[in-house]
């Protein structure tokens, strides 16, 4: 399957697994929303170029906020973490984009520490951005502290479950490719 | 200018970065201040036409629990029935078998139209639900709506052609007029945005009696909605020290987890009461030149 395709389908699934299934669940505690559709960003092919990553990004982000009734909350956290992406990665593998040996992130790729602290890093930066957002229109100091904690913690419990339950068939990459 | 170029080219994705974050941050704070957004119109016909197909589906769950609440307010109504009230004075049987509408004066100030809730979140602290009817089917901004159990639910915010947007009560900036079914007080009802069982109910003077337990309905004086229809009833409460008013914690009727068919309320003379009431503010406010 091309990466067009197959990340096309991912696309939607996320979408519409975000907005029918993690939106609907009755709340754990005050707002903790599930939130797993960022994955989409995190699971983006190495050699994306740092602009298409920005816009799908936004894409996605707009996406769900057409369901949500939020114009602009999820994309704008979407665009950071887009624009974070690059950096983290490079922060963490400091190699060239064509040495990777796999063409996604994954713990295949990147290794059991590396990987949990990218995924880490980019949860805390969009949900901290996200819940901020929501915060400045309304809300307790405490409150805040408290969601982007709680959030940050399910959506964390969630991405790996999502990568024990569901682990993704990737090819190794030769020179013979 | 030559660098000017070069420096833009080298920080491109910088500057794609900020243009990104500038229009969503400009969508946020335009379009959800005033949640009337129009380009939720279009919006929300498609999202409408998928969350109508996944409604099909949903609605299976709940048929149950919603035909007997369909029941329920059926047999309400069944008894508020003209026919069944007689009038056995001067031993002539009177049953009247229509409602009274246009004979002695009387007229028609609520109409009733029936939706199903095709989207609806609790999650967050500005909720909205969506609704299968829209301007096609004569429904407009400011109408009330209540759950197929009469309990009001919300007051719808925007409409398309086939479908219309209610915000919840469960949202921090809506406000409705309640009052104490035992003495009459109104006060306004909001949103704490904390818990969706609870709504606050304020401005309530202190020499009212309330007690847990009371009931409270909407008030007279609301424009959207139809005095007398139960809120919920008062779980806690608390004086405000400030203002010397009490603030009381109000359990919610209306199950805002499970909604599934509503009935949106249009007050007829809507406009009317809107348009008095400015054009008094306007008058008494007027600066007037000469003496009195």
């Amino acid at each position: 399957m091309s990466s067009i395709v197959r990340n096309t389908i991912r696309f939607v699934l996320f979408i519409l697994i975000q907005v029918y299934i993690l939106n609907k669940i009755p709340q754990l505690h005050l707002f903790i929303t599930p939130y797993l559709y960022f994955l989409f960003i995190l699971w983006l092919p190495f050699n994306i170029s740092r602009g298409g990553l920005l816009f799908v990004g936004f894409v996605l982000g707009l996406a769900l906020d057409y369901f949500t009734l939020t114009p602009g909350l999820h994309a704008s956290a979407c665009v950071l973490i887009a624009y974070a992406r690059p950096f983290v990665i490079h922060l963490l593998m400091p190699k060239d984009i064509t040495e990777f040996n796999y063409r996604e992130p994954s713990v295949k790729a990147m290794g059991w520490t590396p990987y949990a602290i990218y995924i880490s890093i980019l949860t805390v930066l969009h949900h901290t951005y996200l819940v901020f957002l929501e915060w400045l229109s309304f809300g307790s100091f405490l409150d805040f502290i408290i969601k982007v904690f709680g959030t940050t913690a399910i959506s964390l419990l969630l991405i790996f479950t999502v990568e024990f339950l569901f682990p993704r068939q990737l090819k190794y990459r030769t020179n013979v490719q | 200018m030559r660098n000017v170029f070069l420096f833009l080219r080298r920080y491109s994705v910088f500057f794609t970065f900020l243009v990104l974050q500038a229009i969503s941050l400009s969508f946020l704070f335009r379009y959800n201040r005033f949640h009337r957004a129009q380009f939720l119109g279009i919006a929300t016909e498609i999202t409408g036409r998928i969350n109508t197909q996944y409604n099909k589906v949903e609605d299976y769950f709940s048929l149950k629990q919603e035909n007997k609440r369909l029941h329920h307010l059926n047999d309400s109504l069944l008894n508020l029935l003209q026919s069944n009230f007689v009038r056995p004075d001067s031993g002539v049987t009177l049953v009247k078998d229509t409602i009274p509408y246009d004979t002695l004066g009387h007229y028609r100030r609520y109409l009733y139209r029936d939706a199903s809730v095709v989207y609806n979140t609790v999650s967050s602290q500005k909720n909205y639900f969506q609704i299968n009817r829209g301007s096609i089917r004569g429904i407009k901004d400011n109408m009330a709506v209540i759950s197929s159990d009469g309990y009001p639910v919300g007051i719808i915010v925007n409409v398309s052609d086939n479908f219309s947007e209610a915000m919840s009560l469960l949202h921090v900036q809506n406000t409705v007029n309640a009052s104490l079914k035992k003495g009459g007080e109104f006060g306004t009802l909001q949103w704490d945005g904390k818990d969706p069982r609870y709504l606050t109910l304020k401005n309530i003077p202190k020499s009212a009696d309330v007690k847990k337990g009371d009931t409270v309905l909407t008030s007279t004086y609301s424009y959207n909605f139809p005095p007398g229809y139960i809120i919920g009833t008062v779980a806690g409460i608390s004086i405000d020290n400030v203002t010397g008013f009490f603030t009381l914690k109000v359990k919610t009727a209306a199950d805002f987890f499970s909604l599934q068919k509503v009935h949106v309320i249009e007050n007829l003379q809507y406009d009317e009461q809107v348009q008095l009431f400015n054009d008094t503010k306007k008058k008494i406010e007027q600066p007037k030149s000469g003496s009195r």
